[in-house]
């Protein structure tokens, strides 16, 4: 069953940030030619890689705790209504607000008023990928609201006017020397003439910057906005976990809380979160646990924001709901393991995926939540390997929905043009000799051509003719063997 | 039709008629039987690795412990006024002289150099504090605007993992989790301790010391 037989409308086009400019073939090139963007990929997943091995290592029960949260996640899904209405219903008893939204635009205009109903004219922020998705910070800036990202990392690619590339961390294509000459440039701190000249590229000289930046906002906000990395439909408590404090900071002092969260990241027990307490830290930052991880429910009188509002956001994920092989993906808990592991993502680095959404789970997501056709490159974007389903702590089949959606694009694409792809004619021919013994030993006896091409050596060269090329100028295509397994078999043991 | 309505006839569509009961398969550790010297060992060791200083004490010992810890970390000139204290902290813990937080207004909590709380619960395996916002641990903002945070745990108050701690907690209580002192990684992944929280985290574990 398809979301496009159920008409379930995905992400809208025009607002947010899931779809790139240009397909992922052509933004990976620009970005492999990029030395200094190779070089910092290079050494920071390499890095993380080995953090986060050796505490996943370290813990005995792993496998079952993978299996646990995909359990847990599975039943989320299966009865996500009901557990909507349940957390929406304790968030209510306990003074908060529940807002629901069919999708960004929507989301955008809800927070936008709720901002604009405080009179607050700037907002810090939490890093959340929800309120990336969706293009927060510009609907917020078109109502003439400023939204301060106080993340570190969000906070290097805001005042970098640049674009997140992880979802763990947006400036991991930035190293120590870039980011000290955007502080450097940016910060009002470092304006005067000389200012900036004590700051040196150490990261913890930058992240002192960073604090004595966002410091005085912190003091001053009315207004933040978070996303959630959980929520307990059972007791209605919300989860942020982070690590450098400004999450506290934005939860704790202003008097109004806005939080935006996607429909999926529920959990229906508040036993569920010593799951997930546990597969998310090591999976993401390879720590046994991430510094700080608030945890409220609603309103706490003399403690906290005395506002709180909540917002549920669909923006296409009912759609992959209603993919019974793709809604695997709303399991994502965001560690960012799957980035880490890949090498397709070390080599071109987020951006090239167009969305915010990067690496694998990436190219299984963005896709579904827009419709395969306004992402149709990202399926491909993968040599699936499975690295990245080893890797994933809720065990996301990635490479399993990766092929899935090539076979949705493929069917989609053969409907529209009503004449099948080459590609499709090709298989469709092999499957047909496939299926007939006497083909199948002239097709064999044929592979002697290849053998000839390849003139002894082991592959067969790049250069063959088009449409092969297509194929073979990135893949190495192994010369035929001088006899295939059946004639083998015969000729040992006779026919 | 409300978004509400429509987002939920879209989940309803989306999921249609059938509607198995998913079994949560829980084989992993929910209890943890090491000894509690085990565990005091195992949280101190943890806390280390992430740059906390932990002191250990006995019961009646706690506020030289404290003061102790104060003073190395705040330097020679310390004085009691910089401290605040959570308001249900034991007057046997306090250095003599520390404020009580008063509710003034979150942003003036700046004013003071060190918070001194209790905790909720203590898990080893992750050498994580939790802090519930009883009078004990205080509101959350004490134990988030001076930059050096004091907690005193009871040796009672240490669990195994995880999920032996959260079952300690009231979910609707205001929880916050401690890990160590405020750290970033976010510049080439390299740790980097003290951000926006408390760059300073001192630990005193109320239990008999080693060798008594």
């Amino acid at each position: 069953m398809s979301a496009v037989f159920l008409g379930l409308p995905t992400a809208p086009a025009g607002v947010g940030h899931l779809r790139g400019d240009r397909p992922f073939p052509a933004a990976a090139r620009d970005a492999l030619r990029d030395g200094q963007l190779r070089a910092n990929l290079g050494r920071a997943t390499a890095t993380i890689r080995a953090k986060r091995a050796a505490v996943v290592g370290e813990v005995p029960d792993w496998e079952a705790l993978r299996q646990a949260g995909a359990g847990v996640k599975r039943a989320t899904l299966a009865r996500l209504d009901e557990h909507l209405l349940e957390l929406e219903a304790r968030v209510t008893e306990r003074g908060g607000t529940v807002h629901w939204a069919r999708d960004a635009a929507e989301a955008n205009a809800v927070v936008t008023g709720l901002v604009r109903a405080t009179g607050a004219g700037e907002v810090v922020k939490v890093k959340s990928m929800a309120t990336q998705e969706i293009g927060l910070n510009e609907a917020l800036a078109a109502a003439g609201v400023t939204a301060h990202e106080t993340d570190l990392a969000e906070l290097i690619v805001q005042l970098g006017e640049d674009t997140p590339s992880h979802i763990l961390v947006p400036a991991i294509h930035r190293n120590r020397a870039e980011i000290r000459e955007v502080f450097a440039r940016t910060m009002p701190q470092f304006a005067g003439p000389g200012d900036a000249g004590d700051l040196t590229d150490d990261p913890r000289r930058l992240a002192m910057a960073a604090r004595a930046h966002l410091r005085e906002r912190f003091l001053r906000a009315k207004v933040a906005i978070s996303g959630a990395n959980f929520a307990v439909a059972e007791t209605g408590t919300l989860a942020v976990v982070e690590s450098e404090g400004n999450g506290r900071m934005c939860l704790t002092l202003p008097d109004t809380l806005i939080t935006v969260m996607g429909i999926e990241k529920l959990v229906p027990t508040w036993r569920d979160l010593e799951v997930f307490l546990q597969l998310l830290p090591r999976s993401s930052t390879g720590e046994r646990m991430n510094p700080y991880t608030s945890l409220w429910t609603g309103v706490t009188p003399g403690d906290g924001p005395q506002e709180f509002h909540l917002v549920l956001l669909d923006n296409g994920r009912t759609a992959v709901l209603a993919d019974e092989v793709g809604r695997e993906a709303l399991h994502c808990i965001r560690c960012s393991a799957c980035l880490n592991v890949c090498p397709v993502y070390e080599r071109t680095g987020g951006h090239a995926y167009g969305s915010v959404y990067p690496g694998p789970i990436g190219a299984v997501l963005s896709p579904q939540l827009t419709g395969v056709e306004d992402n149709a490159s990202l399926p491909y974007a993968s040599s699936l390997c499975g690295a990245c389903y080893d890797a994933c702590p809720v065990a996301i089949d990635i490479p399993s929905i990766l092929v899935h959606l090539r076979g949705e694009h493929v069917e989609a694409v053969a409907r529209e043009r009503r004449r099948p792809t080459p590609e499709a004619l090709a298989f469709r021919a092999l499957a047909r000799v496939m299926s007939h013994p006497r083909l199948w030993r002239a097709a064999q006896r044929a592979a002697g051509l290849g053998r000839f091409l390849a003139r002894g050596r082991p592959t067969l060269p790049a250069a063959l003719p088009p449409p092969a090329s297509a194929w073979t100028r990135t893949r190495d295509l192994p010369a035929p063997p001088a006899r295939s397994f059946v004639q083998q078999w015969t000729r040992e043991h006779g026919a | 039709m409300t978004a509400r309505e429509e987002v939920l006839a879209r989940i309803r569509t989306a999921l249609g008629d059938r509607r198995p009961d998913v079994e949560v398969p829980r084989g992993y550790r929910t209890t943890d039987d090491r000894p509690a010297g085990v565990l005091l060992d195992v949280l101190t060791d943890r806390l280390e690795d992430y740059r906390a200083t932990v002191l250990r004490c006995a019961a009646d010992d706690v506020a030289t412990t404290v003061g102790a810890a104060l003073g190395a970390a705040l330097g020679g000139g310390w004085s009691p006024a910089d401290v605040v204290v959570a308001p249900g902290v034991p007057a046997a813990w306090r250095p003599a002289g520390a404020a009580e937080d008063d509710g003034r207004p979150a942003a003036g909590l700046t004013a003071f150099a060190a918070t001194l709380t209790g905790v909720a619960v203590a898990i080893a395996e992750t050498g994580t504090l939790v802090l519930d916002g009883s009078p004990r641990c205080g509101r959350r903002a004490l134990s988030l605007l001076p930059d050096c945070l004091v907690c005193v745990v009871e040796a009672g108050q240490v669990v195994g993992g995880v999920p032996g701690g959260l079952a300690r907690l009231d979910p609707r209580a205001p929880l916050t989790m401690v890990s160590g002192p405020s750290a970033t990684s976010d510049i080439e992944l390299q740790r980097v301790e003290g951000v926006h929280g408390p760059r300073t985290l001192v630990v005193v574990l109320v239990a008999a010391p080693y060798g008594r």
